[in-house]
């Protein structure tokens, strides 16, 4: 084992033909922690979580999970990892029981515990009512909770989830990320790609991917700590006036309107950026009120994936 | 090395499944019924009782008693009479007779000039099965008169082996059964993988400890022994409403069907692992049900169909099925006398999974 990280890929890439899904990914996922993968759809997210199960074959690079080399011995990773897709992918004419019985015997969990462990997964579960259901009848959160149970119940070292919270409601979001945190503190290493950005910021570390390409990775924290852009507030009775007088400014990287308040990016390279916004909406003619606020995971986000002509504004 | 255990859950889960896919399981066993009902009492190479008319000029006693020995034969049955030849032409383009039969004026005469036809016969020569049933009016003798001596030398005689009787579902029904095996095998696998690839179970099951082996003889398995059930579902109706014999080996049939079972799951497995989407796995199997019923021997003599139909019946595995079938059930023929056809099928078995377990481990990518 190499010690420290649970992942570690070196220029990962994937390749479609002409498109690069996934381009020279490098990766370091530390052990027994929530590792984020923040994205737009199409951003790669899906490919590389595949191509880490061994899924699919890397173009280019290669990559340690949990000290197993892939591609090349994914097979030997099977039993280690648990695997939640992002369509619900258990059988729907099957019962909750009958799922969880099949996945045990797939991966041939010692037959003495079986009863044992899909008693207590229907019990953390939350679906003790729903075990002789139809699996495909049930609701959205329901599905995902089975799924997750499906995932762990070989007790794998190595979760990877692509997108596990995008059909479910809100309260089924918060219940499946502190099951998450559950399992994390027991030692299990939890890789879970997302486009929320409150998701992400539960994580311990994130990577954020842009068309295939890393561009920011680090804690919460610390992505917001570097964007290298000063945010400016806004606070105008009438948001859309304010935002044309200052969305044309060279110096403003963007504009981003949320109700009445405007979140503004501008370069750190520029000293003054209150007054750069202030005497913009003056000169407009726009009442409106300023104030310097610190960066949140979506003006990170937003920092950088724009384009690098944007970013030089 | 194949986890008994694995490949046992993909098994019971399959099983499963098909229990509670009650369209899929009344398929199992309606469909060979259905199928053995409508091929059984529809499909007659015994032609009988085509519309034919009759224009008869001379009208003499000859005529009339020729006309009526005509009718007796049962392979036509007169519906309408005209005056003219030109008359019985007009019914054949209207299609409202196959036959015409026109007996000239001078009938009576021309009966003892040998060297002069006595009877024209217009045939609808389309449908060549027409055409040969017509031939068969030839032999109907024209007698002066009861006590007059018929003049008949045979040259030729015919003994009629295995179905003297020339019933057509004794040939039909081992045909049959090769036909509604693969059907059913070739449509069931295709459509049961690429359902689990459309549901996405399938990315789930390739993240698991199942290797493909087991996936597949896992998923093929419970269709082997449903097959081996409709065969038998074949030849006790074969048995009871058509009176189609076994006269070789029960066992030997067994073997041979197994062995084709196999040969059209693998088909169906291969199938699947080219499609995408379970109308396209019905496209295709559709495009390889055509060939096999036309070209097997099934609706035609084998020997008789052109050298490039024979050669693309050879390639189908249905084709040596029925003629296993045909041999066993018909000729008591044993499975050593055939082996040829028996060793084609274990071949394309081995062939097509070979092809298909490769093709299925790079699905994803």
């Amino acid at each position: 084992m190499n010690g420290d990280y649970a992942i570690e890929a070196q220029g990962l890439s994937k390749h479609f033909g002409n498109l690069k899904a996934v381009d020279s990914l490098d990766l370091k996922v530390p052990r027994g922690q929530i590792y984020g993968f923040l994205g737009p759809n199409g951003s790669g997210k899906s490919t590389t979580i595949r191509m880490l199960c061994g899924l699919l074959t890397p173009t280019e690079g290669s990559a340690t999970v949990l000290g197993t080399h892939i591609p090349g011995r994914a097979r030997d990773l099977r039993p280690r990892i648990g695997y939640m897709t992002q369509k619900f992918s258990l059988f729907g004419d099957m019962t909750v029981l009958e799922n969880l019985q099949f996945i045990s015997e797939i991966y041939s969990y010692p037959r003495t515990d079986r009863k044992a462990r899909i008693e207590e997964l229907l019990v953390r579960y939350d679906l003790t009512e729903q075990r002789r259901q139809m699996a495909g009848t049930m609701s959205g959160g329901q599905k995902q909770r089975l799924a997750l149970a499906c995932a762990v119940l070989h007790k794998p070292n190595l979760l990877l989830l692509d997108e596990p919270t995008s059909a479910v409601d809100p309260q089924s979001r918060r219940d499946f990320w502190a099951n998450l945190f559950r399992l994390a503190e027991g030692g299990t290493t939890i890789m879970v790609s997302t486009h929320y950005m409150d998701e992400a910021e539960r994580c311990h570390r994130l990577a954020i991917l842009d068309r295939g390409v890393k561009v920011a990775d680090g804690t919460p924290q610390h992505l917001q700590a570097t964007t290298g852009m000063h945010v400016i507030e806004v606070l105008a009775e009438d948001p859309y006036a304010a935002q044309s007088a200052i969305h044309d400014l060279a110096e403003v990287a963007s504009v981003t309107q949320l109700g009445v308040r405007l979140r503004v990016l501008i370069s750190e390279r520029f000293d003054q950026p209150l007054e750069i916004v202030e005497s913009a909406l003056t000169r407009a003619g726009v009442r409106a009120e300023s104030i310097i606020s610190s960066a949140t995971l979506e003006d990170v986000f937003v920092a950088v994936t724009m384009g690098p002509e944007e970013r030089a504004a | 090395m194949i986890s008994l255990s694995r490949m046992g859950a993909i098994i019971r889960k399959e099983v499963r499944q098909l229990r509670r896919d009650r369209l899929t399981f009344g398929m199992v066993f309606g469909l060979p019924i259905i199928q053995i009902l409508l091929f059984g009492y529809a499909i007659n190479t015994d032609v009988r009782n085509l519309h034919a008319a009759v224009a008869d000029q001379a009208n003499t006693s000859l005529s009339r008693e020729f006309v009526a020995d005509v009718e007796a034969t049962q392979v036509v049955r007169f519906v309408d009479q005209a005056e003219t030849p030109a008359e019985l032409e007009a019914m054949l383009r209207r299609g409202d007779i196959s036959i015409g039969v026109f007996i000239p004026p001078d009938f009576d005469r021309r009966v003892v000039d040998q060297t002069r036809s006595a009877v024209h016969v217009l045939v609808d020569g389309s449908d060549p099965t027409v055409l040969g049933v017509a031939a068969q009016l030839r032999n109907v003798p024209v007698q002066f008169g009861s006590g007059s001596q018929r003049q008949a030398v045979e040259l030729i005689e015919t003994r009629a082996y295995y179905n003297p009787e020339r019933r057509t579902p004794v040939n039909i029904v081992p045909g049959l059964m090769g036909v509604i095996l693969m059907m059913t095998m070739m449509l069931f696998t295709a459509v049961a993988i690429v359902r689990e690839k459309e549901r996405g179970n399938l990315e789930l099951l390739i993240n698991t400890p199942v290797s493909s082996a087991e996936l597949m003889i896992g998923k093929v398995t419970p269709y082997v022994l449903i097959g081996l059930l409709q065969l038998g579902l074949i030849l006790g109706v074969g048995r009871l409403l058509f009176d189609v014999p076994v006269r070789g080996s029960v066992l030997d049939l067994y073997i041979a069907g197994t062995a084709f079972i196999a040969a059209k799951l693998s088909l169906g497995l291969l199938i699947s692992t080219a499609v995408r989407t379970q109308f396209q796995a019905m496209q295709m199997t559709v495009f390889i049900l055509m060939p096999s019923i036309l070209l097997s021997g099934f609706m035609f003599p084998f020997a008789g169909m052109p050298q490039v139909a024979q050669f693309i019946g050879e390639v189908l595995p249905t084709t040596h099925f029925i003629r296993l079938t045909r041999g066993i059930m018909l000729r008591d023929a044993s499975l050593f006398e055939l082996t040829p056809d028996f060793l084609y099928l274990v071949g394309f078995t081995v062939v097509a999974m070979t092809i298909a377990a490769l093709r299925f481990t790079k699905r994803l990518d």
